[in-house]
């Protein structure tokens, strides 16, 4: 069975990380991942971008709507995600719309500066 | 202003258009523009304007931008897109013909990078005053009420944004252009309405926005000929702002269309809005802001209220009502057929949007309903309209309008 680990975090927190806290964390991660590759249990891991660069798409009676910021609900829950390799924003938002939840539910759109991922069989 | 003034002002939206293109950052580029303008005090009182006084802030802008660049280490990811830019040999003038060739395709970039519908709207105002109005972060900070540093910061988030999200530096594909265009004209319609609906000690301050919104939409015009609602828009604007002198009384109180004082009217921006919205509606392709300023332009002709042609506004809500159909439009079309056919009409009309969330809240509903009731004689009912009108408004002049009402009624 594939596992996905959402990772929730206070932004302030992160963007106010010491250069030693910094690299404790990237070091958390790097071992976690080697591990997990050694042990061939790793998929893919990324970074998002902060949310002062998510947009976020809903699709209603047929039409889309963009807004800046991220998801904001608290009574709608994660349920599935997709990673597309985009030329810029305008690319990634028509595929955002084109994601069937988007016409009820909300598709947040955010660029990853940076994601490992390994080949699945 | 001087000339030079003069000049660099009508050249800084074009110039940095181009530059944000060449050198891919938008940061860098008005970083650039700034040392070139600078350059520009300095030589032009000795050598003369340029014949083309853009390519010469661009060549200067992009030569500083890669000098710089090679004096100091900037952040990698600029860099890259600095060296890209760079020529082969850096003295090579820009070649004007080919520079002004590109000049209206980036303008266009710009205008619509800034109005892109992932930056909140609020963003797109304050970017688009700076950037493609030119206006300094102070200007448009006194404008929007807030603190220069305040101002600064939300500059700063969306340009951070637009990096960050890679949002495109592209005039929109033709599938999407039309609604992308709505986009531009709905940031310079809100500029407008910012310096228009501004009143008190504030107005002097903010009417500075409507003159930079003219000014957008004339550049919409020069760059969208064929595109009748952006015509429509600059007419709406003309026609709005023609009556800037009587909006406001000694007291820089709001004075409602029918109590102003026709004669301080202006004019020329009347003619001229008149002449563009006949121009736009000839090209057959009606819309929302062709309509708005049909109407517009119908209250423009009459020299006094009573000679307003209320059956053909009421007509006009009706179309613009099939483009918006918003409670307001119908409380405004039911004012037009309450003055064309009388109250009772006008009420019949205001009937169908009792009960609509939005309308519940807006005191304006009520206080049109209680004019209405009044006029058929239906006292009670207005004094209860009134009321609730009064509960839901706390603008003082209003306050005192509506009063003045209830106390006309007892």
């Amino acid at each position: 069975m594939l596992y996905t680990m959402l990772i929730y975090a206070a932004e302030e927190t992160i963007e106010s990380y010491t250069p030693e806290q910094r690299e404790q964390c990237l070091m958390g991660h790097r071992h976690l991942q080697q591990k997990t590759k050694d042990k061939k249990t790793f998929v893919a891991a990324g970074e998002l971008m902060s949310t002062t660069s998510a947009t976020t798409v809903r699709v209603r009676e047929g039409k889309p709507s963009v807004v800046d910021g991220p998801f904001a609900e608290t009574k709608e829950h994660l349920v599935g995600f997709y990673i597309f390799d985009c030329e810029d924003l305008d690319q990634a938002l028509e595929y955002a719309k084109e994601i069937p939840h988007a016409d009820a539910g909300s598709v947040e759109v955010r660029p990853m500066p940076h994601l490992e991922a390994v080949a699945t069989a | 202003m001087d000339q030079i003034a003069i000049h660099a002002r009508a050249s800084y939206p074009k110039a940095l258009a181009t530059l944000i293109r060449l050198l891919g950052d938008i940061t860098v580029a008005e970083d650039a523009l700034q040392e070139a303008l600078t350059r520009a005090v300095e030589t032009w009182p000795r050598d003369g304007i340029p014949d083309n006084p853009v390519a010469w802030l661009v060549t200067t802008g992009r030569r500083r931008a890669i000098d710089g660049h090679r004096r100091r280490a900037v952040e990698a990811r600029h860099s890259q897109r600095v060296a890209a830019a760079a020529p082969e040999n850096p003295e090579d003038v820009v070649l004007e013909d080919a520079l002004t060739l590109h000049l209206r395709d980036d303008l266009l970039r710009l205008l619509f990078t800034c109005c892109h519908p992932a930056l909140a709207e609020e963003a797109q105002i304050a970017l688009t005053l700076k950037t493609v109005a030119g206006l300094s972060v102070e200007e448009i900070a006194r404008a929007f009420l807030v603190s220069p540093q305040a101002m600064e910061r939300r500059l700063s988030r969306v340009k951070r944004k637009i990096s960050e999200a890679r949002i495109p530096y592209e005039v929109p594909r033709a599938a999407v252009l039309a609604e992308r265009l709505q986009a531009v004209c709905a940031v310079v319609y809100l500029i407008f309405n910012e310096g228009y609906s501004a009143s008190g000690h504030e107005q002097l301050i903010r009417v500075e926005l409507c003159d930079e919104a003219i000014r957008l939409a004339r550049l919409l015009g020069r760059l969208f000929r064929d595109e009748p609602e952006v015509w429509g828009l600059l007419s709406l604007l003309l026609l709005q702002h023609s009556r800037y002198r009587a909006r406001l009384d000694g007291d820089s109180e709001i004075v409602l269309l029918d109590s102003q004082d026709r004669s301080l009217w202006d004019q020329r921006l009347m003619v001229e809005g008149r002449f563009l919205v006949e121009k736009a509606l000839r090209m057959k392709r009606p819309g929302p802001y062709q309509v708005q300023a049909a109407i517009a332009a119908v209250h423009s002709e009459a020299e006094r209220p009573d000679e307003t042609d209320w059956v053909q506004i009421a007509e006009l809500y009706g179309v613009l009502e099939r483009y918006q159909p918003t409670p307001v439009v119908t409380l405004n079309r039911a004012v037009a057929v309450a003055k064309a056919r009388g109250a009772a009409a006008g009420l019949v009309l205001l009937e169908t949007l009792e009960g609509s969330a939005d309308i519940g809240r807006y005191h304006h509903f009520y206080a049109a309903k209680a004019a209405l009731l009044v006029e058929v004689g239906r006292v009670a009912e207005a004094a209860g309209c009134f009321e609730t009108a009064l509960g839901l408004t706390r603008n003082p002049s209003e306050r005192r309008f509506i009063e003045h009402k209830l106390a006309d009624l007892r």
